[in-house]
C-alpha cells in the first residue's frame, strides 16, 4: 500500500502495537529545557529510575535565561536561578548531552538541536515544548509532549501514542518578491483555523516549500501547532542532506552513505492516502500581519482590521475580545497601526537567515520606535552575525543587540511589554499577555519587523522606499 | 496518579473558544520546580485586576463557582503551549473534568496523566450543560467514566467517546511509565534491531 512519509517514519519507530491502535513509539532524540523538565527529572527520582538514553537526551536552557551580556554575572531572578541551576544539576547527575548557559553553542532548544545535528531525517524528535514541530523541515517526526510525557520518555525512551491522520498542505507555484516562508505559514492558519490541523500530521509540499531554504522551511513547520496538527513535516531533499553533513553529530563515512540510502527513500508514494487536503497558490500569498490574539487571525498587510461581527459562531465573541485587547478599531487600515517595540528573534524566525534579512532592510537606516531588540536564536547565530557585520547594523539603526535565548517570545525572562504596548514580533504567538502582561503582539516576518521598526507602523515591505546611499 | 471514576459537581461556564495555555497560567507562573501550587494563578489574567484583586465578574471568583470541579467551555481549549502547569493548575483548583467540543491535542493527553477528564461533546450538548453551568449551586452536572455519560441537571443523558486503553488507566489511576516498563523487553529488541538498521542514530 502506499505510504504517505509520516506512516513511513511511524512504521520505522513502532515498538508495540495494542488491540486498540495504541502503540508505544520509539524516540530517537530527545530535546530538554528547564521549564517544563524539573517536574519529569523529579519524578524518576522519586520512582529510583534512571534516564534509559543519556546520549539520546539532549538538554539546554532557554526559556527563561536573561539575554543581556551581564548574564554572565548569574542571574538575578530567583524563581529562574533554581529552574536553570535544577537542569544544570539535573544534566549532570542523569548525565545527558548538556549546553550550558555560558557554552557558545546555548541557545533556542530547536535552533541548536539542527544546528548540532541532532536532528536528522526519519527520526523521531521529541520535546517538552509545543514548538518541537521545527525538526519536521529536516523530515523528522517532531512533536511537543507534557512534562509527564517528558518523563516517560526520559525513564523507556519510548512514547504512547496514536497515530494520527494525514494531513496534506501543499503550496503550488514560487512566492512573489517580499513574501516569505514566515507568510506561508501563517497564511495556512489564516485558511484553516488553529484547529484546523487537530489530530493531523500536516506535510507540507509543493514547489514553494521545495524552493525553501531549510531555515524557511523550519520557520513553516516552526507553525504547524499554531494550526492544531500534533507535527508538520517536509520530505528531506539535496537542501536537506546538504545542511545536514558536516554538522558534529550527523553521521560521518560510511554511516553517511546508509544514511543517505534510507533518507532518500523518506517520501510519500504516488497515490498515498490523505484525510485532509489543503492548497495554496504562492503568487496570491502576500506579506501577512495578525490583528487579533490568535494566530489564525491574519490578514495580508494591505487589509483592515475586520468587524467582529463579519464573524460567526464563537469568534464573534473572540474578534471582539481581541479587537478591545489589541486596542484596535474596525476598519483601520493595517498600515496605521503604530508600533512601540519590535521584537526579532525566536525559533521561528531567530536563524541567520532571518537576520540578514532584517539587517538588509536597516542598512543605513534609524529606527522609529521606542525600543527594538534582536535575539539570535543561538550563540553560534550571533557569531556568525557578527562576523557577517550583520550585528554592527542593527546596533547602528537603534537595535538592542542579545545573547540567545526565548526573550521577548513568551517574556518569561526580564525582556517583556509592558501593559498597552504594541510589538511588530518575528515570534509565534500573540495570544493575551504573551509577551508581557497587557501586552499587543502583531507577527510578522523579519523583514516586516525590520520594516516596522524603520517606520515605526506596520509597513507593507513591498513598498518601502529604496535604501538611502 | 489519582483514579477517575465517577463525579457530581458544579460546573463553572466558561462559554469562549480557543482559551490558550497562556490564559490557563500565564508563563511567569511556570518558574517553579514543583507540580503543585499553581493554583493561585490559574487565569491570572482574567481572574485578578492589575492591582492583584480579585475581579469579581470572573466565573471562579463567584460564589457559586468556588468549589467548581467541572469547567464547561468552548471549542480548542487548551490550545498553545504544551505547559502540563495548564492540567495541574486547573487540578489544584479542584476541576477534575472538563467538556469542550474540542481540545488542543497535546493538552487533551496532559489533563489524563493528571488524573482528569476532558469530555468531549457536540457544540448543541455542550451547550444545554452550558445553560446548567450557569445556574450554578442549583445544576449540578454527573459524570461517570465506567458508562461514559454525563448526565445534565434536568436528567437528560449524554454518551462521550474515550479511547479504552485511557480509560482502563483514569479508572484505575495506572502511571504510564509503570506500565511501559513492564515492555521493557520489547524495548529492548527495538533498540537492538534499530541499532543494526539506523546505526547512525
Ligand atoms: S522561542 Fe518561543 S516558541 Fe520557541 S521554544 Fe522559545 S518560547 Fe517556545
Amino acid at each position: 500500500m502506499p505510504k504517505t512519509l509520516y506512516d513511513k517514519i511511524w512504521d520505522a519507530h513502532v515498538v508495540h502495537e495494542d488491540s486498540d491502535g495504541t502503540c508505544l513509539l520509539y524516540i530517537d532524540r530527545h530535546l530538554v529545557h528547564e521549564v517544563t523538565s524539573p517536574q519529569a527529572f523529579e519524578g524518576l527520582r522519586l520512582a529510583g529510575r534512571t534516564v534509559r538514553a543519556p546520549d539520546k537526551t539532549i538538554a539546554v536552557p532557554d526559556h527563561n535565561v536573561p539575554t543581556t551580556p551581564d548574564r554572565e554575572n548569574g542571574i538575578e531572578n530567583p524563581e529562574s536561578r533554581i529552574q536553570v541551576e535544577t537542569l544544570d544539576r539535573n544534566a549532570q547527575e542523569f548525565g545527558v548531552n548538556y549546553y550550558p548557559v555560558h557554552d557558545v553553542r546555548q541557545g533556542i532548544v530547536h535552533i541548536v538541536g539542527p544546528e548540532q545535528g541532532w536532528t536528522l531525517p526519519g527520526m523521531t524528535v521529541v520535546c517538552g515544548d509545543s514548538h518541537t514541530a521545527t525538526h519536521g523541515a529536516f523530515g523528522a517526526l517532531a512533536h511537543g509532549i507534557g512534562t509527564s510525557e517528558v518523563e516517560h520518555v526520559l525513564a523507556t525512551q519510548t512514547l504512547i501514542q496514536k497515530k494520527s491522520k494525514n494531513m496534506k498542505v501543499e503550496i503550488t507555484g514560487s512566492l512573489p518578491p517580499g513574501v516569505t516562508a514566515k507568510d506561508i505559514t501563517l497564511s495556512v492558519i489564516g485558511a484553516t483555523g488553529t484547529a484546523g490541523g487537530t489530530g493531523h500530521v500536516i506535510e507540507y509540499c509543493g514547489q514553494a516549500i521545495e524552493e525553501l531554504s531549510m531555515e524557511g522551511r523550519m520557520t513553516v513547520c516552526n507553525m504547524a501547532i499554531e494550526g492544531g496538527a500534533r507535527a508538520g513535516l517536509i520530505a528531506p531533499d539535496q537542501k536537506t542532506f546538504d545542511y545536514v553533513k558536516g554538522r558534529p553529530h550527523a553521521p560521518k563515512g560510511a554511516q553517511w552513505d546508509a544514511a543517505l540510502a534510507w533518507w532518500t527513500t523518506l517520501k510519500s508514494d504516488e497515490g498515498a492516502h490523505w484525510d485532509k487536503v489543503v492548497t495554496l497558490k504562492a503568487e496570491e500569498i502576500a506579506p501577512v500581519v495578525t490583528w487579533g490574539t490568535s494566530p489564525e487571525d491574519v490578514l495580508p498587510i494591505t487589509g483592515h482590521v475586520p468587524d467582529p461581527e463579519s464573524f460567526s459562531g464563537g469568534k464573534v465573541g473572540a474578534a471582539r475580545r481581541a479587537l478591545d485587547y489589541m486596542g484596535l478599531q474596525p476598519g483601520t487600515r493595517l498600515t496605521d497601526i503604530e508600533i512601540d517595540t519590535v521584537f526579532i528573534g525566536s525559533c521561528t524566525n531567530g536563524r541567520i537567515e532571518d537576520l540578514r534579512a532584517a539587517a538588509e532592510i536597516l542598512k543605513g537606516r534609524k529606527i522609529a520606535v521606542k525600543r527594538a531588540m534582536v535575539v539570535p536564536g543561538s550563540g553560534l547565530v550571533r557569531a556568525q552575525a557578527e562576523e557577517e557585520g550583520l550585528a554592527q547594523i542593527f546596533i547602528d539603526a537603534g537595535f538592542e543587540w542579545r545573547l540567545a535565548g526565548c526573550s521577548m517570545c513568551l517574556a518569561m525572562n526580564p525582556d517583556q511589554l509592558a501593559p498597552g504596548e504594541r510589538c511588530a514580533a518575528t515570534s509565534n504567538r500573540n495570544f493575551e499577555g504573551r509577551q508581557g502582561r497587557g501586552g499587543r503582539t502583531h507577527l510578522m516576518s523579519p523583514a516586516m519587523a525590520a520594516a516596522a521598526a524603520i517606520t515605526g507602523r506596520l509597513t507593507d515591505i513591498r513598498e518601502l522606499a529604496p535604501q538611502p546611499a | 496518579m489519582e483514579k477517575f471514576t465517577n463525579l457530581t459537581g458544579v460546573a463553572a461556564p466558561m462559554p469562549l473558544v480557543n482559551i490558550d495555555t497562556d490564559m490557563i497560567i500565564p508563563k511567569q507562573f511556570l518558574k517553579t520546580v514543583q507540580r503543585t501550587g499553581l493554583v493561585k494563578n490559574l487565569f491570572d489574567e482574567m481572574r485578578y485586576d492589575d492591582q492583584g484583586n480579585e475581579i469579581p465578574d470572573f466565573v471562579l471568583n463567584q460564589p457559586a463557582y468556588r468549589q467548581a470541579q467541572i469547567l464547561v467551555t468552548g471549542e480548542n481549549f487548551g490550545c498553545g503551549s504544551s505547559r502540563e502547569h495548564a492540567p495541574w493548575a486547573l487540578a489544584d483548583f479542584g476541576i477534575r473534568a472538563i467538556i469542550a467540543p474540542s481540545y488542543a491535542d497535546i493538552f487533551y493527553n496532559n489533563c489524563f496523566k493528571n488524573g482528569m477528564l476532558p469530555i468531549v461533546l457536540p457544540q448543541d450538548q455542550v451547550d444545554v450543560l452550558m445553560e446548567d453551568a450557569r445556574k450554578g449551586e442549583n445544576a449540578r452536572i454527573a459524570i461517570d467514566l465506567e458508562s461514559q455519560t454525563v448526565t445534565s441537571a434536568d436528567g437528560q443523558v449524554f454518551a462521550f467517546q474515550i479511547d479504552p486503553f485511557t480509560k482502563h488507566c483514569l479508572l484505575n489511576g495506572l502511571d504510564d511509565v509503570g506500565l511501559t516498563l513492564e515492555k521493557v523487553s520489547a524495548i529492548d529488541a527495538f533498540e537492538n534491531a534499530a541499532a543494526q538498521a539506523r546505526p547512525w542514530i
